[in-house]
């Protein structure tokens, strides 16, 4: 293939974006289409489209695009559209830092250090795995223990497999995606360990990628030591007690040359913590207000290194609020700032935005700490929403519009989610 | 030919004493088992370099402690490695820690280690306000510091090699045989003949002595766990602190790294059946639980929560706890084996002392006026500012890619690795630092995999974590049944299911 011209870079921009996955490249679409005229997309993979390249399967789109597309083909449409506005994208660079003015120091194999001013700059870099080390599992050393996005870029990308037995630590979305994937290579996945005692992937996923191939979900259950000196060649598995301490006394070993670990995601905020943005001690990502903004002016975030989400569709609809934002921040247009602040109430991890403002329609996003069945969503006392059911594998979405706020004075709003009780069941329903 | 000596073992020791002998005219081979150099016990440490008062009086530890310690200075004025003395605390709980301070302090002084002082807590409070309020006192000695020891590993056995020792790496001593008045050693790959052979095989010194008919203590392995801690934690200490010391083990100590990594550790325990498992590198529950209360006494604000990666090493330990270092029964074969802790911190000083033994032995040394002491330090784009960066990368643009998000490490700087010697994913890791960082390898391991297979034309399957059967990917079932495929050349099979 032949290599592409460089970019003729350009020594300002309106609107940057770091990170060239689902959320930078929605961010993209929606600074050009909030009339950002010049906008740069930095990339640090030698394509743009971030991870979704390596999700092959699909699944993707179905809010969005009202369709179900693979991830390489949900990254085209968005690409494609970025093309159409004339959105510069520079692969294989990385962005150093972005100084108070924000200057971006970008540095690249065909400009190497390049200084480019930024109007705006919009933070998508995306979350990394939780590895092995993140949970502490005793045991030696060997090579074969890696993260389940590490093995589906082995797979997808390369061609390679990661071996011929494989077991796998957690339920996130990549392992249980990446289970079925395997034996369609014809590698044996011998069992999935989950910690607590429910998946912690889409139930979707549960059921096509292991219910559908018969592999074992393993609750209440986790490893404890890895064995193998070079290589894995087994693992001790032990379910667990309430308190989520490993039973040894009931341990077993499992015979494996491989373990994927899949644990979940943590966003990349190693940028975002050089800029000093406040960040949230629960999602690690910055604290941002109901445009996406930072604690810093100018400077925008969104996708995974906001907070984790499921489904690639929200990523895309938060990024697209993020990059507009960005645009009318250049152009000047002027939103009203935000004058409610949301705390987190009874089983609510935590809320996108923490921030909102009574004149506009917002979409909150929220997930909850632990599985309910029957309950009710409540935004302070001006507004309630029945829920069939909430687990924490699923991200919640509300939208608040003007009208329930239209009598509301006070500053501060509580996000809830309470079992639903017979008498109040008729007024929220309402 | 014949080497006028051949060293066993490429540790810290056999690549000190490998670059000591370098400075003069002597042939010498430099036999390694493993794929890399110094990726045993001399990687897996806590890259302490000790003050030089704490060894007890009259073992051949406190006779080369402090000696080593002043060397490493020097060491570090030419080669590039990580080294910076931060200086150590001792600490004392009572009365009684407080008295064995004082007499510590004493030995320093008789050696002529410089700087020690005692603190009292107000002052500790003032210079460490992390540290344990409990602690009513501390020993200071500004000498020791930290060393990042694979690095000082890699220098060594490169400026060794630069000045005409030949490295055998993956060469498994398999055998020692007398020959006139040499030897010859047995190898998987082939013999070499030497006059005299210095045995530094670590953890397999008693063995390697063996082969040669020599006596030698047995040596044992003891395993110490060490706990890294987030970034978030670093400057938590500036100091590497101790606890006061109660029988042989140091005790758990607080580890600034020299890069600004907190380490927790070691333990001291045997490996299985009394330290004869010298594979036992596992880390575990009760190691870690030993490992955050014995931190969390001199710390307690230090939380087993903040832990990003641990280890394991093993410490080579001969009966009667101290260093083995001088001629055998048998002619021209030396050990120099045993060397525990204080070893990293005396590795210089032994070079020094086993080179002179040689010379006694009747070695010839004369000096090599070619010998050059420097050695160029790789690039680390995370450490040079923009301007040096930008320079840099605009006269290799491979310089200008990030291979490592994590750790900023560019793809320039895994290919130097490489040209200077890495084959594995470990040895770039511990050269770079790509792989070390939060998302441990998750995101740059498929590039620096292809990396080492384009450069040292290694197919995939066949680049290992750590040399022998540590395989990462193995080719596609349908890519390995057909006979044409591409990537399934002859061997890869076995090392796939090696």
């Amino acid at each position: 293939m032949a290599k592409p011209a460089p970019l003729d870079l350009r020594r300002r921009y309106d609107v940057v974006v770091v990170g060239g996955g689902p959320a930078g490249l929605g961010a993209a679409v929606g600074a050009r289409d909030a009339g950002a005229e010049h906008v740069l997309v930095v990339d640090r993979e030698p394509e743009a489209g971030g991870i979704l390249q390596q999700c092959i399967h699909h699944g993707f789109g179905l809010h969005h695009f009202k369709e179900e597309l693979t991830g390489p083909e949900y990254a085209q449409r968005f690409l494609a559209q970025v093309t159409e506005r004339g959105v510069d994208v520079l692969t294989d660079a990385y962005v150093l830092d972005v100084d108070r003015d924000r200057r971006v120091a970008l540095l690249s194999q065909d400009h190497a250090l390049a200084p480019v001013d930024a109007g705006a700059v919009v933070l998508a870099m995306g979350a990394r795995e939780r590895t092995r080390e993140a949970v502490r599992i005793p045991g030696s050393r060997p090579a074969g223990v890696m993260t389940a996005g590490f093995a589906q870029k082995l797979v997808n990308v390369a061609g390679y497999l990661p071996g011929k037995r494989v077991a796998i630590l957690g339920s996130g979305d990549i392992g249980l995606i990446m289970a079925r994937r395997l034996i369609l290579e014809g590698v044996e996945v011998v069992g999935v360990f989950e910690l607590m005692p429910h998946a912690n992937g889409l139930s979707r996923n549960v059921v096509q990628c292991l219910h559908d191939f018969d592999v074992p979900l393993h609750l209440s259950t986790t490893v404890v030591r890895v064995h193998g000196r070079d290589r894995v060649d087994r693992i001790t598995v032990a379910p667990v007690d309430e308190a989520l301490r490993p039973v040894l006394s009931r341990a077993w070993d499992v015979a494996c040359d491989t373990l994927l670990v899949s644990i979940g995601l943590i966003p990349d905020n190693e940028l975002a913590r050089h800029l000093g943005v406040r960040l949230d001690p629960v999602t690690t990502g910055p604290v941002v207000d109901s445009t996406m903004q930072t604690s810093r002016d100018g400077v925008f975030a969104c996708g995974n290194t906001v907070h984790i989400h499921d489904l690639v569709d929200m990523v895309s609809q938060e990024s697209y609020l993020a990059g507009s934002a960005a645009g009318g921040f250049v152009t000047g247009r002027h939103t009203p700032a935000d004058n409610v602040r949301l705390t987190p109430g009874a089983n609510v991890r935590y809320t996108v935005p923490t921030t909102i403002s009574t004149d506009r329609e917002h979409t909150v996003y929220l997930r909850v700490q632990k599985p309910m069945t029957d309950c009710v969503l409540r935004l302070g006392d001006v507004h309630a929403k029945p829920l069939r059911y909430v687990v924490p594998a699923e991200m919640v979405t509300l939208k608040v519009r003007p009208r329930f706020l239209e009598a509301f004075h006070g500053g501060t709003l509580t996000v809830s989610v309470e079992t639903r009780e017979p008498a109040s069941t008729k007024g929220a329903a309402a | 030919m014949r080497y006028d000596v051949a060293i066993v073992g490429a540790g810290v020791i056999g690549c000190a004493i490998a670059r000591e002998l370098s400075r003069s005219l002597a042939t010498v081979a430099l036999i390694e088992r493993d794929v890399e150099v110094g990726l045993g016990t001399s990687k897996a440490n806590s890259g302490i370099i000790h003050g030089g008062h704490r060894a007890h009086d009259g073992t051949l530890k406190a006779a080369t402690e402090w000696r080593g310690n002043q060397l490493w200075g020097e060491l570090a004025k030419e080669l590039p490695f990580g080294f910076e003395r931060v200086g150590d605390l001792t600490v004392a709980f009572d009365e009684a820690d407080l008295a064995v301070l004082h007499e510590t302090l004493e030995q320093g002084r008789r050696r002529g280690v410089t700087g020690l002082e005692l603190w009292d807590a107000e002052r500790l409070r003032r210079e460490e306000p992390n540290l344990s309020h409990e602690a009513i006192a501390a020993l200071h000695a500004p000498s020791a510091g930290v060393v990042n020891p694979y690095e000082a590993c890699f220098a060594l056995a490169e400026s060794a090699v630069r000045n005409g020792v030949d490295l055998k790496l993956e060469h498994a001593v398999e055998g020692i045989d007398r020959d006139g008045d040499g030897f010859v050693v047995r190898t998987s790959r082939g013999d070499v003949a030497a006059r005299f052979v210095v045995n530094a095989a670590g953890l397999f010194g008693d063995a390697v002595a063996r082969m040669a008919g020599a006596s030698a203590p047995t040596i044992r392995a003891r395993k110490g766990e060490e706990y890294l801690l987030d970034k978030r934690l670093a400057g938590y200490v500036g100091r590497v602190v101790f606890p006061t010391p109660s029988g042989e083990s140091k005790g758990i100590l607080l580890i600034p790294t020299y890069d600004g990594t907190l380490m927790v550790g070691p333990t001291a325990h045997w490996t299985a059946d009394h330290g004869a498992d010298t594979t036992d590198l596992d880390t575990t529950a009760a190691g870690a639980a030993e490992v955050f209360a014995g931190a969390r006494r001199l710390a307690p604000g230090i939380a087993e929560a903040d832990c990003i990666a641990e280890f394991a090493g093993l410490r080579a330990v001969a009966d009667g706890e101290d260093f083995v270092i001088g001629a055998t029964e048998v002619a021209g074969f030396l050990n120099v084996i045993g060397i525990q802790s204080p070893g990293l911190t005396a590795a210089p000083a032994i070079a020094q002392d086993v080179v002179a033994l040689l010379a006694a032995q009747g070695l010839e040394l004369e000096p090599d006026d070619a010998f050059v002491p420097g050695l160029e330090a790789p690039v680390r784009a995370a450490q040079l500012d923009f301007e040096e960066l930008a320079r840099v990368a605009r006269g290799d643009p491979a310089f200008g890619r990030i291979a490592c998000r994590c750790e900023r490490v560019t793809e320039g700087e895994v290919r130097a690795a490489i040209a200077r010697g890495a084959r594995t994913m470990d040895g770039v890791k511990f050269r770079t630092r790509a792989g070390m960082g939060r998302c441990q390898g998750g995101f740059c391991a498929w590039r620096v995999m292809s990396l080492i297979a384009e450069a040292t034309d290694t197919p995939i399957p066949a680049v290992t974590k750590k040399g022998g059967g540590s395989w990462i990917a193995r080719v596609r079932t349908d890519a390995a049944e057909r006979s044409d495929a591409p990537d399934a050349p002859d061997g890869t099979r076995e090392v796939a299911h090696g």
